[in-house]
């Protein structure tokens, strides 16, 4: 799983308001290289929460993520570089997912969060 | 299809008891292969025309594949060969191939839409969500996310996006659970090939590779219960193609969606002697389709009036 697909999850129980973002908990990471490719960059940060993004990749280590972005920096090739790098290269391969709101722990095995609801929950 | 043929997904249909038609197709193999008469043959020859002129069936060699594409650097859509497969997830069969002809025969339209997100619900072995990624060629800066309900499809999937270089984020979900709040307003194409076979309700969602199938009533559990939130995910410019079999009334799920503000048309029939399988395309109708001029498969106002007359495939 890459920053990126952490970004577009929230945990939906039934009942929670604030389930975004969710926080990482980090048993294994694995770093795979990615394409670079620049429009996708462009293309994908005007739909980013960028403060949840800063927050996840400062959460497992990476620190070059800039708190504060403008669309100006996507000129810039350093920034591409470790945008890409944060957001598409780095996967949580084992860990889980947790809801901010209710602690509820979504497990990431293999790559793969899994979002399923308990009965109870929906 | 040649792939019916295969051994090893005879072995899983043949655990699929109410995919009778499948099985039936296995034990007639000539419908399969596009004899004359069958509307497969009739319907590919349409696809060659207005492709790329690169595509061709590789039936004959007696291989496996379900395209091969000929002198392109590239691949267009995943070969079958490269999926990845686990015996709890549904292998590409005639379903899967009539959804990705269908986005095949609308590629234009798709890549004018220039869609930033795509979606596919249910993704099962990948082959649907891969040969989408192919077909649009990369390099556009699309994302792709795909789901399903099975971990083992999930990793499947995984495998079978690798395995053709393709890069998407996969989610084990409830069709869309957990991405509804973030995706509202911004999904491109949305593509789901659902568990669309009349089953008991308890089989709706079961253990195993049942819940590939499983369908409920008429087939049409968990269809409707996607239909309930496309609204909510579908972009302004979104398109959703949804595949369906003449038992899930793909008429009246054209009328639920009408109420929602989607226009509809068939993109792909496709008919065994039992099945008769519907590739179904939604838009907001306030947004113009953009292949709705000179296409074989246009159809406007008269899209019930038509699917009752495919009942004559049937
Ligand atoms: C007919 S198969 C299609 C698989 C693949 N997309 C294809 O076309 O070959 C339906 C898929 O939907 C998945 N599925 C069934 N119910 C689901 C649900 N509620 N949410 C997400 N996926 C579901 C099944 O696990 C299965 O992989």
């Amino acid at each position: 799983m890459r920053l990126l697909t952490h970004n577009m999850l929230s945990c939906n129980i039934k009942g929670v308001t604030k389930g975004f973002p969710l926080s990482i908990e980090v048993q294994r990471l694995d770093t795979k290289d990615a394409d670079f490719n620049p429009d996708f960059l462009r293309n994908i940060f005007p739909k980013l929460e960028w403060k949840a993004f800063h927050d996840a990749a400062v959460s497992i280590g990476l620190n070059d993520i800039p708190e504060q972005v403008d669309p100006t920096m996507l000129e810039d090739h350093e920034f591409l570089q470790k945008f890409h790098h944060a957001l598409l290269e780095v996967h949580l391969e084992e860990g889980a997912l947790i809801c901010p709101e209710t602690g509820r722990r979504f497990p990431v095995t293999k790559g793969v969060p899994n979002m399923l609801l308990h009965e109870d929950e929906v | 299809m040649a792939d019916c043929r295969r051994p090893d997904l005879m072995r899983t249909l043949s655990s699929m008891p109410h995919r009778k038609s499948l099985q039936r197709q296995i034990s007639s193999p000539p419908l399969c292969s596009g004899e004359k008469g069958n509307v497969f043959s009739a319907w590919h020859a349409q696809v060659d025309n207005k492709g790329d002129g690169e595509l061709q069936t590789d039936d004959d060699d007696g291989s496996l594949g379900h395209y091969a594409v000929v002198d392109s650097p590239r691949r267009r859509i995943a070969s079958v060969r490269l999926v990845a497969r686990h015996p709890e997830v549904y292998e590409p069969c005639d379903d899967s191939f009539a959804l990705v002809d269908a986005l095949l025969a609308d590629k234009v339209n798709l890549l004018e839409r220039q869609p930033s997100l795509c979606l596919e619900v249910g993704c099962g072995s990948g082959y649907v969500i891969t040969s989408l990624a192919l077909l649009m060629g990369g390099g556009h800066g699309t994302h792709y996310i795909a789901t399903d309900i099975s971990s083992a499809a999930a990793q499947v999937t995984c495998n079978t996006l690798a395995s053709h270089g393709v890069e998407a984020d996969v989610i084990v979900t409830n069709l869309v659970t957990g991405l509804e709040k973030r995706l509202a307003g911004s999904v491109d194409v949305l593509v789901f090939n659902p568990p669309y076979v009349p089953t008991p309700e308890d089989e709706v969602g079961a253990a195993g590779i049942t819940a590939s199938w499983a369908g409920g009533d008429r087939g049409r559990t968990v269809i409707d219960r996607m239909l309930a939130i496309v609204d909510l995910l579908m972009s302004s410019k979104g398109l959703f193609y949804l595949l369906t079999l003449t038992a899930n009334n793909p008429g009246e799920i054209c009328q639920i969606m009408k109420k929602k503000g989607f226009a509809s048309r068939i993109v792909i029939q496709r008919s065994t002697e039992e099945e008769s399988l519907h590739v179904l395309k939604f838009w907001r109708e306030d947004v113009k389709d953009l292949s709705e001029n000179g296409s074989p498969a246009t159809l406007s106002n008269s899209l019930s009036a038509k699917i009752s007359r495919l009942a004559f495939w049937r």
